[in-house]
């Protein structure tokens, strides 16, 4: 080849690539049915079979949708793959999002309004929806996404386990008046010496996922951040004594198991876990005795935390309204009481303990009433933020020194303010 | 005859001999030919290695939030949030140690286990195999497995308990964290390492070991003054790979630290994950790309021009 002629070669096979890349950026035109697809993060097979059957209800009635398709995206990674697909223009139709990171995705101005397409669907009833659990997936007065499950945290019990430790049951202790986190870490630490069984596990924390200590810190009134955003908590008085007591319960009485130890609440390896309802089904017929009551009080009296999911239509949708339209038909009256066999809906005329008990055999009726309705009632819902990956990670960072037996709790809760506050203000 | 006379007879002869030549002579047909072979690789090279390598530089200077669907130009911005990063001192050390470790370790590792493994013995080429299986198996499940056996009540203490000894929480301490990674990655890739210097180490010319032997040269002797300088070009070639392995380590950190505890496993190519796909700050990823980029070049130029100075045929 002659000197020259190679970079000659090069551009016109870079021009070549350039082109086509060019010609598979632009947006096909809409035209014929929709396809619409909905990116959730439950693979379960009686989830995906009721969404289907209502999708397939819904196609018999709109010949302009050809396809409704549920792509499971794994629970780990779901906001990650979710944006991925955002960014890579892949992005699907309709999306369930998680509450920790409802702040961006609802004031980024990713997500289509919905307030005119429910309201206006026939026989919705807009209004049955309880005002509370739609705080969240609001900005500005528009709602961005349907909170289609609202579902509080509630202590699942392994009695068998208590028994056999010689301790009292929850259920006793609540008759008693005595249900405090005093004599919940009591029993757990108990249960540990007598059987060598794990005590309390706070499930999906594993000294990682520390948004679920809000289930703990908030019965002593602490927040990890205040109501506006703007200020940390980490480093309030509640706070430091919510996290002194915990860390004397991993660390001296061993009630929770400590760090880079597992143990599985539902295979029988502890007498207690702190986890949302959604999770009875993972119990095995009558491997042990159990019950689900709600959570202990703590020093500021009874409290209870919500976890919340919604479901939003992604406003770079090319069915962007048919999506919603088909939301609507999803979350109407009759298809939320469907959902409310897995997912607590946010109906207030479905929040009944007969409405509920009838599509969750395993738990009982007054189990139902004291978790699930006055849960949703006085529930707080798990910190969330604008930012809230970032923040996420640098709490996890600031708070990894404190799961050593000789933390200093306050210095340790001190750092986390230093290297969160800057995130919070910004 | 004039000299325009003359330069007008030499174009009509040109042109009259072009028309007489087909265009498609065997020098023009070996050409195409050529090209058409290279072609492949040239378009994917395009396509997958240099495009993307422009457009993260084009990126570097953008704040690309996805949620929004905005991509605003913001020059510098990027590369001067870089330099005021608070993490990035944690980062670098983070990444540092560990390359350092794992050079350290798999080369010295891999030589020793070559060299006991090129003896004529009973039995060796099951060893060979033994170490080297842990290369063709996946890396997630490696990692996912040696997860379960770190754990505090794992394998690796169960097994020290029962000499009596009372295990670290491998996970979960700074400076156990970042040994706990390093060697999973040792044992993943040592077999590699191992048969590369066993191939250099039996290409040695056998009579100069004997030759050494008559001049009654020590076997440490003839390992420093024969072997290494005649493995030298392996070496060079291990190390490298090795290095620029160990600066794109991602899915072992991902799946037993998370960058953990703290900071003190954040090595770059995560750190460059996190801020990308998880706090979706898609343009300063870019940047960290580049940082990442300029220091995997810098090291293989560096080693690239040290190899003058002690490798054997080099100099």
């Amino acid at each position: 080849m002659k000197p020259g002629k190679a970079p000659r070669v090069v551009a016109a096979a870079l021009a070549g690539v350039l082109a086509l890349s060019a010609c598979g950026g632009g947006e096909a035109e809409d035209t014929g049915p929709a396809s619409l697809r909905m990116t959730v993060w439950s693979a379960n097979e009686a989830h995906l079979k009721l969404f289907n059957e209502i999708a397939d209800e819904y196609r018999r009635n709109h010949s302009d949708v050809a396809s409704i398709t549920f792509d499971p995206l794994p629970f780990e990674n779901y906001t990650t793959t979710l944006t991925t697909q955002i960014a890579g223009g892949n992005a699907p139709d309709l999306a369930w999002v998680f509450e920790n990171s409802a702040p961006d995705f609802v004031a980024s101005g990713a997500l289509l309004p919905l307030d005119d397409t429910l309201k206006k669907a026939e026989g919705y009833q807009y209004d049955d929806i309880s005002p509370a659990t739609l705080k969240l997936w609001q900005h500005d007065g528009k709602l961005y996404a349907y909170p289609f499950s609202t579902s509080p945290f509630g202590v699942f019990v392994n009695t068998d386990l208590l028994r056999q430790a010689g301790q009292k049951t929850p259920a006793e202790l609540i008759a008693a008046g005595q249900w405090t986190w005093d004599t919940a870490l009591a029993a757990a630490g108990a249960t540990r010496a007598a059987t060598g069984k794990a005590g309390l596990v706070i499930r999906d924390f594993d000294y990682k996922g520390w948004d679920n200590l809000s289930t703990f810190w908030t019965g002593w009134g602490a927040r990890a951040w205040s109501e506006d955003g703007q200020t940390c908590g980490f480093a309030s008085p509640e706070m430091v004594e919510a996290m002194t007591t915990l860390h004397r319960a991993i660390f001296t009485a061993k009630a929770l198991p400590g760090p880079g130890t597992t143990a599985d609440f539902f295979a029988g390896d502890a007498a207690m876990t702190i986890t949302q309802i959604s999770r009875a089904s993972l119990l095995k017929d009558d491997s042990f005795g159990w019950d689900l009551v709600p959570l202990p009080a703590g020093p500021k009296g009874d409290y209870a935390v919500v976890g919340q999911a919604g479901v939003g239509v992604l406003k770079r949708s090319r069915n962007a309204d048919v999506a919603a339209d088909f939301l609507a038909f999803l979350t109407n009256p009759t298809n939320s009481a469907k959902l409310a066999q897995f997912f607590p809906p946010p109906r207030q005329s479905q929040l009944t303990a007969e409405t509920l008990a009838k599509t969750n055999p395993k738990l009982k009726p007054e189990q139902l009433q004291a978790v699930v309705i006055d849960g949703i009632t006085k529930g707080v819902v798990k910190p969330s933020h604008a930012g809230q990956a970032e923040l996420s990670q640098q709490v996890r960072a600031g708070l990894d020194p404190l799961w050593t037996p000789g933390a200093d709790v306050k210095t340790v809760l001190d750092g986390v303010c230093a290297k969160i506050q800057p995130l919070l203000a910004k | 005859m004039s000299q325009t006379d003359t330069r007008v007879d030499r174009v009509e002869a040109r042109s009259t001999l072009d028309r007489a030549r087909p265009f498609w002579t065997s020098r023009r047909r070996d050409q195409l030919t050529g090209y058409l072979f290279i072609a492949p690789q040239l378009f994917g090279s395009a396509a997958f290695v240099i495009l993307p390598l422009a457009l993260v530089v084009w990126y570097s200077l953008h704040e690309w939030n996805v949620l929004a669907g905005t991509f605003d130009f913001v020059g510098a911005e990027n590369y001067r949030a870089l330099a005021a990063d608070p993490n990035l001192g944690a980062v670098l050390r983070a990444t540092g140690l560990f390359s350092a470790g794992l050079v350290v370790f798999n080369l010295g590792l891999a030589l020793l286990l070559a060299v006991l493994l090129n003896q004529k013995l009973r039995g060796t080429i099951v060893f060979r195999t033994l170490f080297f299986s842990p290369v063709v198996v996946s890396l997630v499940a490696w990692t996912i497995v040696w997860g379960f056996l770190l754990q505090d009540n794992g394998g690796v203490n169960g097994l020290l308990d029962t000499v009596g000894v009372d295990g670290p929480n491998w996970l979960r301490g700074e400076g156990s964290a970042m040994l706990s990674v390093i060697v999973v990655q040792v044992f993943k890739n040592v077999g590699l390492n191992m048969v590369l210097f066993l191939a250099a180490l039996q290409g040695v010319p056998a009579e100069l070991y004997e030759a050494a032997e008559v001049d009654g040269a020590s076997r440490m002797r003839q390992f420093w003054r024969i072997t290494v300088p005649l493995i030298s070009p392996t070496i060079l070639l291990t190390s490298i790979i090795t290095v620029v392995g160990s600066l794109q380590v991602f899915a072992q950190i991902a799946v037993l630290t998370q960058g953990g505890p703290g900071t003190s496993t954040t090595v770059l190519v995560y750190y460059l994950y996190q801020q990308a796909f998880q706090f979706h700050h898609f343009g300063y990823g870019a940047t960290l790309s580049i940082v990442l980029f300029a220091i995997v070049l810098a090291l293989t130029v560096l080693q690239w021009q040290m190899r003058k100075r002690w490798v054997f045929h080099e100099s």
